[in-house]
């Protein structure tokens, strides 16, 4: 689906599978993530987010396929530069407690090559000027995300990796963190948001990746994965009390006494006849969000445990 | 910034803040003056204590201490990032496993070897003053410089074990039980050898097997430097047939990096 997009892909993965020992971590993954996109990486705990953030970063070799980050394999000695244009912010993180927040980017600062002007700038971006001259064991939660973040962001990176970014950031935080990532997009940067699904990451990314089992269940935009997924949308109506019931042409959608749920073919005749109505008071049009979205599919994923998610796997192949 | 050097700062840096460079020193210091001071009632000598026997005296203390607190100093080096998370974050930057192992080696062999000299140069200072300060120099000058490579060797192996394991509390452990197996059973069990089977070991075959202990070679080096009436037990066997200080000397060396090309060796196959 992308094949005509005229840039090459910042990350590439082609029939990537990955096994430890036995165990069977990743199997057949692809996709390709263009400059400038935000891909949204969603599946459960153990789903095989990790690995994949893993083998795009150049931590693990994969067991089968091919993984290019920047056009090389991210494990080999020439790619060690293209490492200054990664950010990463890893999971479970705590730096190192005893250092001040300054001296702890001040060290992730050094190993990048990053000048040292940058710090102070990344810590105001993040909101933690306040406390930057304070040992990060006195950081709480939010504060400590935040400085996991300013190190992500050390050098402006061209790929960005974030593993549950917003955990721990309080609502103010999160539209912030969220600001700044639109920010780095429109300067052209990559990004993988790694992440159970998170409220309010849908209009932040351009496509999604759902995985389950080390399997990739479905990829595309939102829209996209809607269409395939043929997910109702739901209407909500005020003022008609009751009068949906005794109507024939809604009862079979009817969910609620002021509430349908109507197949996306069906909508804009419901909606037009509903409009019709004259007790129609107002109408709120709901398309399934990330969250449906993501359970249609892994919902998909585990009824048909089927070895071969041929349905799902998308064009590339 | 080169890589070795930003990871050997912090580390350095690290070994100022925890106050392991000033405990160490102090704890050198105060040993060896305290040597170099009543040493001598010891012995049942009075008077200052000769250099030779001060030496022999720091020798058998130097050799349980340093090992210990290199070992401590540096068994949660790389086992204490990977339980942070900061090890896999670090290995995204533009820096080579070696290149981190290295620049850790540099960081904490520092704050070794500054202890080392700070300490035990204290003592030798001390005694310069009373005696003949090129003799002191000459006997100090060595003892320093092989308990620095002791205490390197030591860092080498805490990091094998720090590569090795992953839990903090494991390394420990394991830490602990080297640290025994170095510095008493390795010798307990050579004396053992020595007096049980008669005909059972030769002294070649002896002084070869001590070869295998950075210990032994760390007494040997500044033992067969002296008059052999201050040494007793396996050593004072060994000594007369021991090599030359210079063959002795960079078999310690070897030492000190054979166990840190294992730890790269390790950390290069590591997966995260």
């Amino acid at each position: 689906m992308q094949a005509s997009s005229p840039s090459r892909p910042i990350v590439s993965l082609s029939g990537v599978a990955k096994h430890y020992g036995k165990v069977a971590a990743l199997q057949q993954v692809d996709f390709e993530l263009f400059p400038g996109e935000v891909m949204g990486l969603f599946g459960h705990n153990g789903a095989g987010k990790t690995t994949i953030m893993k083998l795009v970063l150049g931590i693990i070799p994969p067991s089968d396929g091919q993984v290019k980050v920047f056009g090389q394999d991210p494990l080999s000695k020439q790619a060690f530069e293209a490492r200054k244009q990664v950010g990463y912010l890893p999971e479970n993180v705590s730096f190192y407690d005893q250092l001040t927040g300054r001296e702890v980017l001040r060290y992730f600062a050094r190993l990048k090559s990053v000048p040292k002007q940058a710090i102070e700038q990344l810590l105001e971006q993040v909101g933690l000027t306040h406390a930057m001259d304070r040992q990060v064991k006195t950081y709480s939660k939010g504060m400590r995300q935040r400085l996991g973040l300013a190190q992500a962001f050390l050098g402006s990176p061209k790929l960005l990796l974030l593993d549950e970014p917003t955990v721990g950031l309080d609502p103010i935080a999160t539209q912030e963190f969220y600001a700044s990532v639109d920010k780095l997009k429109s300067e052209g940067a990559s990004i993988i948001l790694c992440s159970h699904v998170l409220p309010g990451v849908e209009q932040h990314i351009d496509r999604a990746l759902i995985i389950s089992g080390g399997r990739l269940l479905a990829k595309g935009s939102l829209s996209e994965l809607r269409l395939q997924a043929k997910l109702p949308v739901a209407i909500k109506t005020q003022g008609l009390n009751g009068a949906l019931k005794q109507d024939a042409r809604f009862t079979p959608y009817l969910i609620a006494p002021d509430q349908l749920l109507v197949p996306e073919q069906e909508k804009l005749a419901i909606i037009r006849q509903l409009v019709e109505l004259d007790q129609l008071g107002d109408i709120r049009v709901e398309p399934a969000d990330l969250e449906r979205v993501y359970q249609h599919y892994l919902g998909q994923g585990t009824a048909a445990s089927s070895p071969n998610a041929s349905h799902q796997g998308g064009p590339t192949q | 910034m080169n890589a070795i050097l930003a990871v050997a700062i912090k580390e350095f840096q690290d070994g100022l803040r925890n106050r392991w460079l000033i405990s160490i020193t102090l704890i050198f210091a105060v040993l060896s003056l305290g040597l170099s001071y009543y040493g001598s009632v010891a012995s049942g000598q009075l008077g200052t204590a000769s250099l030779s026997s001060t030496i022999a005296s720091l020798s058998s203390l130097a050799v349980f201490l340093i090992p210990l607190i290199a070992l401590l100093l540096a068994y949660d080096s790389f086992v204490g990032e990977q339980e942070a998370g900061t090890l896999l974050l670090l290995l995204t930057y533009p820096i080579s496993h070696t290149q981190l192992l290295l620049g850790k080696f540099v960081g904490q062999g520092a704050i070794m070897a500054l202890a080392t000299s700070l300490g035990f140069g204290s003592a030798a200072v001390l005694l310069a003053s009373q005696s003949d300060p090129s003799a002191v120099l000459q006997s100090f000058g060595l003892f320093i410089a092989t308990a620095i490579l002791l205490g390197l060797c030591f860092i080498s192996i805490a990091y094998v074990i720090s590569l090795s394991v992953s839990e903090k509390s494991k390394a420990a452990g394991l830490a602990l039980m080297l640290w025994f197996f170095f510095v008493l059973v390795f010798d307990l069990a050579l004396l053992a050898v020595l007096v049980g089977i008669e005909e059972g070991l030769s002294q070649q075959q002896l002084v070869q097997l001590m070869m295998l202990n950075p210990a032994d070679l760390f007494r040997l080096v500044n033992l067969a430097s002296l008059d052999t009436k201050d040494v007793n037990g396996v050593l004072a066997v060994a000594i007369n047939r021991s090599m030359s200080a210079g063959g002795l000397f960079s078999l310690l060396l070897a030492w000190v990096f054979a166990p840190l090309s294992l730890a790269a060796l390790i950390f290069n196959r590591k997966t995260l």
